[in-house]
């Protein structure tokens, strides 16, 4: 039987209950909530005077009502230290979410960790070592040193770049403005390292640097621009499931013709119709299904296109939008380059020529013929989708259009130039700054961005993951990522990292753990045979971490005042509304500690000039850390405070900030409305991106090797690589295994049914995943849950990367065989189709 | 103990009830918190008590056709089924025979029953539940499966609800 919670009443939220501000910390999105939290021994009642809502609370509540939150919402949780109850519910004014929770959101509260309710037991409480053959628990202070002298000692001896850095990068939970400025702070202002990378790739790279290379920041509309335009161009994304309230919130609206009234107001003066939407993506999505039964199929063009070949597709756009006449030629004279580019492409550095409308136009020409031998798309709706995008409305008027694109494009094929030219189709219709325009990453997780400068990293970056297979580094710090669920060629990465890591535990087996100095030199000996010393700063036990010496227990948001920005630059402050487990502490100030330790020990080494690097780390709060770094270095960030930030609650302010006026932080709703763009003369460029195949190594040979796609992705019930959700029964109850989605004559052909388990192997490794019937796949072509504990898909996804150490996990084929029957976790489960079908 | 006051005290043991010791049906001394003293794992069943609603008879049932009913009261929307083949969950003689909730535990919408594929399906937001699967959540936004009715089918074959497993949307007890 499907899992049920068997509560039927919850505790009523006072009047009076306490109300902290609170975004959800999960996806890119930020959804608004608030935390309400009162004493364990009180309740609030169902009179109207009695409850936070000031309802009658004894009588049904309506659809869509603000008064009811789900068992999912609810908890109890310590704060100061005493038990409190805390309900978790999407607030009704943000602007964001208009009240609505999510799969993934909604579980905030049920996600948090509670003794009282023993939910989320599996966090860490308390630094841990390895001590007399396995991990045990330790004060800070015992952790700390180890971790210092370590660190400090390899360092001293054989330079920073022996140190190796894993580190989140986002905003949400496990980053934050506080936390990468406490982290970069450490690792790029009092260190120089080189050889870091970020949670979900190799290496420290943008995963868009073709459009900032071109000067179009990736953020650049507002979540508004998608109810205003006249279509919306979506390429290798699924927002039902991945930006689900955007998607909800702002899309459908669009769609359903229900944002016309909207457009008539602000846009007046041009024809208005309901949104058309463009989906480019090798798979029928939940959210085709969805666009479908909202806008009648005749208003949803779905480009399902063959794997990795979006470059061929776009630069057929591009040409037929150009031959047509449809650019904006004003746009194109005033805001971009006039200058053809110089280079050849052929600088990895540089893998495509940034240049004029002009040249790119000349060397991007690709015939609507090509494209579609290419792209497997028939000519007459590549035609279609110029004219959806680019062709004038009646009576003349400019066509608004949007263009978002997330992990299909980023982690597909060619990175650098596919970005770069669907930004070009972007420039070329003067759809960038403008309402109803953008041309945007939809993104993952918030963003949090603030360090000091990474440009010691250089381009391309090191591909971290390869020089540790290789024997490199002497340290590994790792925050908050977990290679062994999500990263590429991960088989052959655990088997050298195992190697590497036990060499040091074996080594610190043969000493007394009370003989510091001893265990230090041993450690030290072991590393200088080719051992690697690793230290994992997380909120869970993670994969990686079984592998590691010291663990140490981080805070996540509302266990600490945290800011992020959403996918439209939105700043809000989440409050703290909880405390940590045990002694688990912010990201932020743990950095600072090491910082602290690190400076005390190399000046016993007698490195008092290294030492000296390590000032400013005096930080008490993560507030100090928020001063010292988003408000003293963001730009805009003078103008931000936590009060200030406090008093504009779940709607926040768009950043960048640009001044401070009636009590209220004022924002940046749309980048580049001037027309001025992120380069040094403020034009933008375009870019030289000749189609060129599958372009990472190995690619192509997989291809022609294996009989099946293995397209992979995320689920909207599943939150990154399930690091919370997997202590969280509504959802391993639905996902006990990787789903895999394929076509029933493929499972035929390989011999499996619903719910077996299969394996999925090729040149690069194995894991496995359990059959998943859809009808709706490609023959031939599957989709496998991304980054899942149980079955880790980037086991089989090979090393190459593009130029700038891209990983492209999206193209990854490889064989399929039945392992075992559906084991007893499965045998519940529905295998019905996830495509809503409008009765 | 009268009757109201009993409710009230089996439904504050109820919400201290972590899940996973629940689904263990394991037994433990209840203790009602005060203070601020930490409160412990509560492992009491207790369940707010339900009427006994009879919602039809076996005779009124169509294989694979939804007959609208609703419990435990009249604003609680709900359908019943008889799917003509044995689910786990399912009673009558040929353990066919489900109810459920169908306001859509995400925001409240009505779902509506699909007959080729035996689902309820939310016009909303696209979410689906599978009625021969005790009402799991395909796909959706709900971080709930959806409510089911405990059923009992007294020997002249009248299908009675009597209890439900998850909180029902819109109210806060699902006996109001
Ligand atoms: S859509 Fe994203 S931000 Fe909003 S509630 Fe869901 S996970 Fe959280
Ligand atoms: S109300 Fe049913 S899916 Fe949202």
């Amino acid at each position: 039987m499907a899992y049920k919670r068997q509560i039927d009443r919850l505790p009523i939220i006072p009047a009076d209950a306490t109300k902290h501000n609170v975004v959800c910390h999960y996806c890119i999105v930020g959804c608004g909530y608030h935390a309400y939290s009162w004493p364990v021994n009180r309740q609030g009642g169902v009179a109207p005077s009695t409850n936070v809502f000031g309802a009658d609370l004894s009588r049904q509540q309506p659809p869509d009502t603000a008064a009811w939150y789900a068992p999912s919402m609810y908890n109890i949780v310590k704060q100061d230290g005493k038990d409190v109850h805390i309900v978790i519910k999407p607030d009704d004014a943000c602007i964001v979410n208009s009240g609505l929770g999510s799969a993934r959101g909604a579980r905030m509260a049920e996600m948090s960790y509670s003794r009282a309710r023993t939910t989320q037991q599996q966090r860490l409480t308390d630094p841990l070592v390895w001590r007399y053959g396995q991990m045990q628990p330790t004060s800070w202070d015992d952790a700390l040193d180890l971790v210092a002298r370590v660190t400090a000692r390899i360092v001293a001896e054989k330079g920073e770049d022996a140190l190796f850095v894993s580190a989140f990068d986002h905003g949400g939970a496990g980053g934050g403005y506080e936390n990468t400025w406490g982290t970069g702070k450490l690792y790029f202002g009092a260190m120089k390292i080189k050889n870091i990378r970020i949670h979900n790739r190799p290496a420290y790279n943008s995963e868009v640097h073709g459009t900032r290379d071109m000067g179009v920041g990736e953020l650049n509309n507002c979540y508004e621009d998608a109810e205003l335009a006249d279509t919306i161009m979506v390429v290798g994304a699924n927002p039902l499931e991945t930006q689900t309230n955007y998607f909800l919130n702002h899309w459908v609206p669009n769609v359903r013709g229900f944002s016309l009234d909207k457009k008539n107001e602000q846009l007046a003066g041009e024809a208005h119709d309901r949104g058309r939407i463009i989906i480019v993506d090798p798979r029928r999505t939940v959210t085709v299904a969805a666009c479908e039964a909202e806008a009648g199929p005749e208003n949803v063009l779905h480009l399902q296109i063959n794997s990795g070949t979006d470059l061929a597709l776009f630069n057929a756009l591009f040409t037929e939008i150009a031959d047509q006449g449809w650019v904006d030629q004003d746009f194109i004279d005033r805001s971009t380059t006039s200058e053809a580019g110089a280079g050849d492409g052929s600088d990895p550095a540089w893998p495509a020529v940034l240049t004029s409308f002009i040249a790119a136009r000349a060397g991007n020409r690709m015939t609507v013929e090509e494209a579609a031998e290419i792209t497997g798309l028939s000519p007459d709706d590549i035609r279609k989708a110029a004219r959806w995008i680019a062709q004038p409305k009646q009576g003349g008027a400019r066509r608004r259009t949007m263009f978002a694109y997330e992990k299909g494009l980023i982690w597909g094929n060619d990175n650098y130039r596919t970005n770069g030219a669907l930004v070009n189709i972007a420039l070329a219709t003067g759809n960038v700054g403008r309402p109803g325009g953008g041309v945007v990453r939809l993104g993952g997780h918030q963003e949090g961005y603030v360090r000091p400068s990474d440009a010691h990293v250089g381009r391309p970056a090191a591909y971290v993951d390869r020089l540790l297979i290789d024997g490199q580094g002497g340290v590994h710090h790792v925050w908050g990522c977990d290679h062994y669920k999500t990263t590429l060629n991960a088989s052959e990465f655990m088997r050298v990292y195992k190697q590497r890591t036990d060499k040091v535990k074996d080594a610190m087996n043969a000493v007394r753990y009370g003989d510091r100095e001893a265990m230090v030199d041993a450690i030290v000996t072991a590393i200088n045979d080719g051992g690697l010393f690793a230290v994992d700063v997380d909120i869970v036990p993670t994969k990686i971490g079984e592998a590691c010496h010291v663990v140490l227990p981080a805070a996540t948001a509302g266990e600490m005042n945290l800011t992020s920005m959403n996918g439209e630059r939105r700043m809000r402050l989440t409050e703290r509304y909880m405390d940590p487990p045990g002694q688990a502490m912010p990201d932020c100030l743990i950095a600072a500690r090491i910082a602290n330790r690190m400076q005390r020990i190399l000046t016993d080494l007698g490195k008092a000039d290294i030492a000296a690097n390590f000032d400013g780390f005096d930080w008490k709060t993560e507030e100090d850390a928020f001063t010292d770094g988003y408000n003293a270095t963001a730009k805009g960030g003078e103008h931000v405070t936590y009060d200030r930030l406090r008093a504009m609650g779940t709607n926040g302010f768009q950043e960048p900030a640009v001044g401070f006026e009636n009590g209220r932080i004022v924002g940046t709703q749309r980048l580049y409305a001037d027309g001025k763009f992120g380069t040094e003369d403020g034009k933008a460029r375009f870019m030289y991106a000749e189609w060129r195949g599958l372009e990472a190594p190995g690619k192509q040979k997989q291809r022609d090797s294996y009989a099946f796609l293995i397209n992979n992705g995320r689920a909207n019930l599943v939150w990154q690589s399930a690091y919370l959700d997997v202590d969280n029964d509504f959802v391993m109850d639905r996902w006990p295994f990787p789903f895999i989605e394929m076509h029933p004559n493929d499972m035929a052909k390989v011999g499996v049914k619903k719910g077996d388990l299969v394996e999925v192997y090729n040149d690069a490794g194995s894991t496995q995943a359990m059959a998943y019937p859809t009808p709706s796949a490609r023959p031939g072509e599957t989709f496998m849950l991304f980054a899942f504990p149980t079955g880790v898909q980037g086991n089989v996804v090979n090393a190459g990367t593009n130029e700038l150490g891209i990983p492209n996990y999206k193209q990854t084929w490889g064989n399929i065989r039945k392992i075992a029957d559906a084991p007893a976790s499965v045998a519940h489960l529905s295998f019905k189709s996830k495509e809503y079908n409008a009765t | 103990m009268p009757r109201c006051e009993r409710l009230i005290d089996m439904g504050r043991r109820q919400f201290l009830r972590g899940s996973a010791i629940a689904a263990a049906g394991a037994a433990a001394a209840v203790s009602v918190p005060s203070g601020a003293q930490e409160v412990r794992t509560q492992a009491a069943m207790a369940r707010v008590e339900y009427p006994s609603i009879r919602l039809a008879n076996i005779a009124d049932l169509t294989i694979n056709r939804p007959l609208e009913v609703a419990f435990p009261d009249d604003d609680a929307p709900g359908v019943l089924l008889k799917l003509g083949s044995r689910v786990e969950g399912g009673t009558g003689p040929d353990e066919d025979i489900v109810g459920f909730s169908t306001t859509c535990p995400h925001k409240g919408f009505p779902l509506l029953y699909n007959a080729d594929d035996r689902t309820l399906n939310c016009r909303n937001h696209y979410s689906r539940f599978d009625c021969e699967a005790g009402g799991q959540q395909i796909w959706g936004h709900a971080a709930q499966n959806l409510p089911q009715y405990a059923l009992r089918i007294d020997e002249n074959g009248d299908i009675y609800a009597e209890g439900v497993d998850e909180l029902l949307y819109g109210r806060l007890s699902n006996v109001l």
